[in-house]
């Protein structure tokens, strides 16, 4: 649990709009609907979806909550299969060899060889687990703050995704533009001046 | 809105013009307190980092980074005299007499690492995860309330009218040492 670990590291979101009705019901659905699958897919190398805050590798949101206090919490996880390259290697070369064996001559067509690369990559995604990564979502749905613990622009990318998937509620990211926008009490007037502002000039 | 890409590479200075600002704040002894109108005493320092860029001419960019706990920050104030600005801060922030906060802030992203908040609960029984997410998320609202409301008073300044004659003169001379 990222988020109780002594360090976390996070960006900040502003969710734009709000459901019409039954803000929890509809949250429970997208998390259930956009969970992460319980049984890993073999092929796939990437997959990712909502798992409850209190079991990352059990997706049960009948049985973990993802209500905290006037909070949802929840999970983002991410599995991936990773295939080092020197394993490639290794296969490839195997591979090729038994190709020249087999058949009997000493060089292997450009197109034999991707062949062998779709045959090897397809055999060793198989065989590979998956490697999950686990980021912790914090949903004020009141106020529209919404915190995920990490800074990694894929998972971040990813969550952007599959909220706007699950929610139909877009996810603003907050940096010092979109602060201004969304949380400040600037005036029409003010904006548009702080929207003409140049870099600071301090040199004399 | 603008589209959120654009306004990402457009204005992703406000964030290195604050925080060079907040470095100002602290090294002249402002009353931060007073800044955010907070009902509790705010004390800012720097922690054991601090990043710096500069931009120059053939749109280059030099980079000076400073890391260690005592570490002496006059290459930091070089840099400023050669036009750098604060793109990453390391900061301890104190809030009442017990709250102690340090994280990095990056200017132009406002991603903030390494956050230490105080303890949120100890016990950690299935029957207190919920006691303790809730303190820490208060925790985690309160500091980045803190920031915000820093940031947005910086704004303020920046677009008064007397920002040209008064903040950036104090600035220039903390920078040059008058």
């Amino acid at each position: 649990m990222g988020f109780l670990s002594a360090t976390l590291s996070m960006s900040r979101y502003h969710i734009q709009n709000k459901f019409e009705n039954e803000p929890m019901e509809q949250v429970r659905n997208g998390l259930i609907k956009n969970a992460i699958p319980k049984l890993e897919s073999e092929y796939e190398e990437i997959s990712a979806g909502w798992t409850p805050f209190e079991s990352p590798f059990l997706p049960d949101f009948e049985k973990f909550s993802f209500v905290f206090g006037t909070y949802f919490m929840f999970s983002l996880r991410i599995d991936k299969k990773s295939i080092p390259a020197k394993l490639v290697q290794k296969q490839m070369a195997i591979e090729i060899e038994k190709k020249k064996e087999k058949s009997g001559r000493d060089l292997v067509s450009k197109n034999e060889i991707s062949e062998i690369k779709e045959m090897v990559m397809d055999v060793l995604m198989h065989k590979m687990p998956s490697i999950p990564n686990v980021y912790d979502v914090l949903w004020n749905y009141e106020t529209a703050d919404l915190f995920l613990l990490t800074t990694q622009k894929a998972a971040n990318e990813f969550f952007e995704t599959i909220f706007v998937k699950s929610f139909t509620l877009k996810p603003i990211r907050i940096f010092p533009y979109t602060l201004v926008e969304t949380k400040s009490a600037f005036s029409d007037p003010q904006k548009d001046r702080i929207m003409t502002l140049t870099p600071l000039h301090h040199l004399r | 809105m603008l589209d959120i890409a654009t306004a990402y590479n457009k204005y992703g200075f406000l964030g290195n013009d604050f925080l060079t600002w907040l470095w100002f704040l602290i090294e002249t002894d402002q009353n931060i307190t007073q800044i955010i109108e907070y009902k509790d005493p705010v004390t800012l320092e720097i922690g054991n980092s601090l990043v710096l860029e500069n931009t120059l001419g053939d749109k280059s960019k030099e980079k000076i980074t400073i890391k260690g706990d005592q570490a002496g920050l006059e290459e930091g104030t070089t840099a400023l005299k050669k036009g750098a600005k604060v793109t990453e801060i390391n900061l301890v922030c104190r809030l009442g007499q017990e709250e102690e906060y340090t994280f990095t802030i990056k200017g132009e992203s406002f991603n903030i690492t390494g956050l230490k908040t105080p303890a949120a609960g100890k016990d950690g029984s299935a029957d207190e995860i919920e006691g303790m997410v809730l303190e820490k998320a208060l925790l985690l609202f309160r500091i980045t309330r803190v920031i915000d409301t820093l940031f947005l008073q910086y704004l303020e300044q920046r677009i008064s009218d007397d920002w040209k004659n008064n903040g950036l003169q104090q600035m220039r001379k903390w920078i040059y040492n008058d």
